[in-house]
């Protein structure tokens, strides 16, 4: 006999009401949670997993409505549940967990009121509930938590904040827990501390999980099952290891095909690609929801709807060739680009760009903050440099420094092509300017939306080269063509395309001028991954044909290591650990390197062991005396240098041929695996 | 925070002050003689010389600008030439007539319009939302002085249930009675306001409504009243506050003109009678006070707009 599922789908379909038509965004979702099992979906963005979790709390936006099918918790369905019912439930056996956990806070209530307020509702008086809080804060390792309840959302980091809210999720015990993509937008090594509480949380309580993500990495290693929606269908579902190792639906096939996993590399591999769009929202298909893009798709695909069928124990897929689906042709964008006009070769040899000491620091309430502290760094010539580390390292005011956004302090040295530049951008000449350019994390933001596409590029290309109008114009339209934007949506503006296109126009636009250096700053972050693969498929054939250089800086270090030469490590403004990508990436590492990766959760399923940063990242305020790293590093206990660590800023030096490390550890001790 | 109040106290005083400097000059400034409008054509030289000499209209401006400034923070706003007499004399019991319609209409406009940004927002969308909107904004086209005649017209002459004018006769002083002949000019006022500040109101509900933190409420298992009340009131009213105190110097603009109409022997209609007889220093002490009002308001606003809001609290006490 089987038990009951804490929570069931059943056909479920949602719409949303755009512009008095409905449009359906979940079409007959089935799934079901047994208790104590965590469930997870994914898919890219707008295939329906963020309604679904919602649907699951019965909170759907004000145009959403469930059109058919139910959702049963506990075999109850909620669908017809009254509104007291409903918070009945709310209250006490399901909660949630948001993306953004520092908005999912009220401003203006004290942290430890705002957790109380779940013991209130379950009959707890005032002060009973604050003293449970206290538990509970302890519950989701929060060390001081006393101070933690008298303080503001805004006074917690990104970490904290979802600590709390997980701790207000589970201060009703609940039974289910829908967590919709808790670790988006948080560090690596913030993100890891996360899952592993969660992991360690539900290991106790025993508590059902949704878990929806878009990072197959993060999903992997939280689920036991997990089903994959596309354009509001669940077109697979398994075993999380079954469904990894064997995918059998083309779409889940080619998601896992385009992340750049470990040891790839732009040099050596292309990335695959999920060619087409997804569907706009509620199209309605008479077959396969895949089949536009499809690599396996045949006429039956087009006008038969595939039913699910069993490709191993628990695992399913809609799809006509599920058998072949592991084997499908790669899907390799081949287009070269064709952008290239004199552009602007480096005159000087092989090196391009030195920056040397470069140092900024802010004042803040008469106090100067230290935000980049004498960062060293060389970027050759078609070559690209990758910047990792966790926020608040110095990657942006890094790269904002060089391009001369900022001014920086006395003693820096930007020298571009044999050039010392000015310190600011306004000081600099048009050509200056036009040789390093910059592709921000959000298109949407970066681009004017009053302008047309062809206005944004155009107006780029005359200030930076100098042509006429009409000729700007024409090498718009060829450069934006060459990036793969379509002459139809020339006249279009930004709002009208998609991310991945948005962002092929900000890249258009760097390249106006021909630059010898484009700086990307996050440029896939909000993408999803089959769009990120294009993209950084565009990036690698632009510096291969034009030999032009980047500076890549992402937290995503997979990508950062597929697309980069040369990586530099920073923590709190310092260059910790620099040298070649597989170098950085095999080791032997810096500790906070070796920290960093750690916390990744890759896609392989390799388990490894997380290496865990204690305590938060110090202020640059307020730096630590001697190392910056050494009250948070791993590795000083033991060491034997402890002493140096505390007292003296250990220099960057070249451990190895072409590897430098910031680090008074020797490389011996660290080349051992640590336990 | 003692900080931040000392240095805005700080910018409140240097904007009087700065006021005070402009009237004057622009007093000087103005086309005429002064002492030859007041006396007429008929005055002789010797005439015009003795009221210059009286009025210390024949020193240096800038000797008659620190002596006048100096009077003023003496509380001395100089001698009305009018009513030869101090204009303190005159426009302090104006003021205070002034005070109590204007804390009158004050107690009934803020309540009534943020209930009803309030109801707009929680029902938007809806008949009642269009209602409260389109109904606020249209009210708010028609000056003050329009509804003041309409609302006479309608509710003190058609059908005679509120008292034509604003001021009770002699023998009934008690604080209801007052009350009450104040409510028609108060509502005159209202509509004026109204629509201004519930719109402001409603867009404040409403973004605390769409916020991800009401969502957490909801989630967390309150019902959506308590959840309103709770979460979304006091992040909504912030932005409110600041409406409210900038729109002091529309609600005194509104007094001067309902207080004619209302035959009210306020601050506006000694204003008024200052104007026809080109008081200078009636104007000059009447457009300092208000001007010391609104800053005054406007301070308040900012104290109580960080107060309130613990994000600018903190910043403000570091």
């Amino acid at each position: 006999m089987s038990t009951t599922p804490t929570l069931e789908f059943r056909d479920l379909e949602v719409a949303y009401t755009v512009r008095g038509i409905d449009r359906e965004v979940v079409r007959k979702v089935s799934f079901s949670i047994a208790p104590g099992e965590a469930y997870g979906l994914v898919g890219e963005s707008g295939c329906g997993k963020s309604t679904a979790a919602f649907a699951a709390m019965r909170y759907l936006p004000r145009n959403g409505k469930i059109t058919g099918g139910s959702i049963l918790f506990e075999g109850q369905d909620i669908v017809g549940m009254s509104a007291g019912e409903i918070n009945k439930l709310r209250q006490s056996a399901i909660s949630m967990v948001y993306q953004n956990p520092a908005t999912a806070l009220n401003p203006t209530i004290r942290i430890g009121e705002q957790v109380a307020e779940v013991f209130e509702l379950q009959g707890f008086s005032k002060s009973e509930a604050l003293a449970k809080v206290e538990e509970a804060l302890v519950k989701v390792q929060i060390a001081d938590p006393t101070k933690v309840m008298r303080r503001y959302a805004h006074q917690l980091s990104g970490g904290m904040a979802q600590r709390v809210v997980i701790a207000m999720a589970l201060a009703s015990n609940p039974r289910l827990l829908v967590m919709d993509e808790p670790t988006t937008g948080l560090d690596a090594t913030v993100e890891a501390e996360v899952l592993d509480l969660v992991r360690k949380l539900r290991k106790e309580s025993g508590t059902a999980v949704l878990f929806i993500s878009h990072n197959l990495g993060v999903i992997r290693h939280m689920c036991d099952r997990v089903g994959v929606l596309y354009a509001g269908a669940l077109v697979e579902q398994g075993a999380t290891e079954d469904l990894f190792s064997n995918p059998s639906h083309p779409y889940t096939v080619g998601l896992l095909r385009c992340i750049p996993r470990g040891g790839l590399h732009k040099n050596t591999d292309r990335l695959d690609t999920i060619p087409g769009t997804p569907p706009a929202l509620g199209t309605h298909f008479s077959g396969c929801v895949f089949a536009d893009r499809c690599a396996l798709v045949e006429d039956k695909c087009r006008t038969t709807q595939p039913e699910m069928v069993s490709v191993g124990q628990s695992h399913v897929a809609r799809c006509f060739h599920t058998n072949t689906a592991g084997s499908m042709p790669r899907a390799i964008d081949t287009v070269t680009v064709s952008v290239s006009q004199n552009p602007n070769r480096a005159t000087t040899g092989t090196r391009l760009l030195d920056v040397d000491h470069l140092s900024k620091a802010f004042t803040q309430d008469g106090n100067a903050v230290h935000v980049v502290n004498d960062v060293s760094l060389q970027v050759g010539v078609g070559e690209t440099l990758g910047l990792v580390g966790e926020s608040g390292a110095g990657k942006t005011t890094i790269a904002k420094l060089i391009l001369g956004l900022y001014g920086s302090d006395s003693g820096s040295h930007v020298v571009l092509d044999g050039k010392d530049l000015a310190g600011t951008l306004n000081k600099r000449d048009v050509k200056d300017v036009g040789a390093m350019q910059i592709v921000f994390q959000n298109p949407d933001q970066a681009l004017n939306r009053r302008h047309s596409v062809t206005r944004i590029v155009g107006r780029a290309v005359q200030k930076l080269r100098g042509l006429s109008a009409d000729a700007s114009t024409d090498r718009a339209h060829e450069l934006l063509s060459g990036m793969r934007v379509e002459a139809t949506l020339h006249s279009a503006r930004p709002v009208q395309l998609s991310g991945g296109l948005k962002q092929r126009v900000a890249i258009s636009r760097a390249f106006a001028g021909a630059p010898q250096l484009v700086v990307c700053d996050e440029p896939t972050s909000a993408l999803d991954v089959s769009v990120q693969a294009t993209i950084l498929n565009l990036l690698v054939d632009l510096q291969k044909q034009d030999g032009t250089s980047f500076i890549f800086i992402s937290h995503d270090l997979g990508v950062v290591r597929y697309i980069s030469d040369k990586i530099a490590v920073l923590y709190l403004g310092r260059v910790v650990e620099f040298g070649e990508s597989n170098r950085v990436f095999q080791g032997p590492h810096h500790p906070y390197t070796e920290a960093l990766l750690s916390s990744v959760p890759n896609i392989d399923g390799s388990i490894r062991k997380r290496i865990p940063l204690t305590g938060v990242i110090p202020s640059p305020s307020n730096p630590p005396t001697g190392c910056v790293l050494h009250p948070r590093c791993p590795r000083m206990a033991g060491s034997g240098v402890e002493h140096l660590c505390s007292s003296v800023e250990p220099a960057l030096t070249e451990v190895e041929p072409g590897h430098f490390m910031r680090c008074h550890i020797p490389l011996d001790q660290l080349r051992t695996v640590q336990i | 925070m003692k900080r931040f109040i000392l240095k805005r106290l700080g910018l409140s005083v240097i904007t009087v002050l700065l006021v005070c400097i402009i009237v004057f000059f622009l007093t000087h400034i103005l086309p005429g003689d002064v002492a030859r409008q007041y006396l007429g054509r008929g005055a002789t030289e010797d005439d015009l010389r003795e009221f210059r000499h009286v009025f210390e209209l024949d020193r240096p401006l800038l000797s008659q600008l620190f002596t006048w400034i100096n009077h003023l923070l003496h509380g001395n706003l100089g001698q009305s030439m009018q009513y030869r007499g101090p204009v303190t004399d005159l426009l302090l019991p104006a003021i205070g007539y002034s005070s109590k319609l204007a804390g009158v209409a004050f107690f009934i406009i803020v309540p009534v319009s943020i209930a009803g940004g309030v109801i707009s927002a929680m029902n938007r969308g809806k008949k009642i939302d269009r209602a409260i909107t389109v109904g606020g904004l249209s009210a708010s086209v028609i000056p003050e002085f329009v509804w003041a005649i309409l609302l006479v017209l309608v509710f003190g002459v058609i059908f005679q249930i509120f008292p034509v004018t604003a001021f009770p006769r002699r023998g009934s002083h008690d604080l209801l009675t007052q009350i009450w002949y104040l409510i028609l000019p108060s509502i005159s006022l209202l509509l004026v306001l109204f629509g201004y500040i519930a719109r402001i109101t409603r867009a404040g509900v409403i973004e605390a409504l769409d916020s991800d933190y009401m969502r957490t409420a909801v989630l967390k298992g309150l019902s959506r009243r308590k959840a309103v009340v709770k979460h979304v009131l006091r992040n909504a009213l912030l932005p409110t506050i600041a409406v409210v105190a900038s729109q002091i110097p529309y609600l005194i603009g509104g007094l001067i003109a309902v207080e004619i109409v209302f035959n009210y022997p306020g601050f506006g209609t000694i204003l008024k009678g200052a104007v026809d007889a080109r008081d200078y220093s009636v104007l000059q002490a009447g457009v300092i006070i208000s001007s010391f009002v609104i800053v005054l308001f406007q301070l308040i606003a900012d104290i109580l707009f960080a107060v309130l809001n613990p994000r600018i609290r903190q910043k403000v006490s570091e």
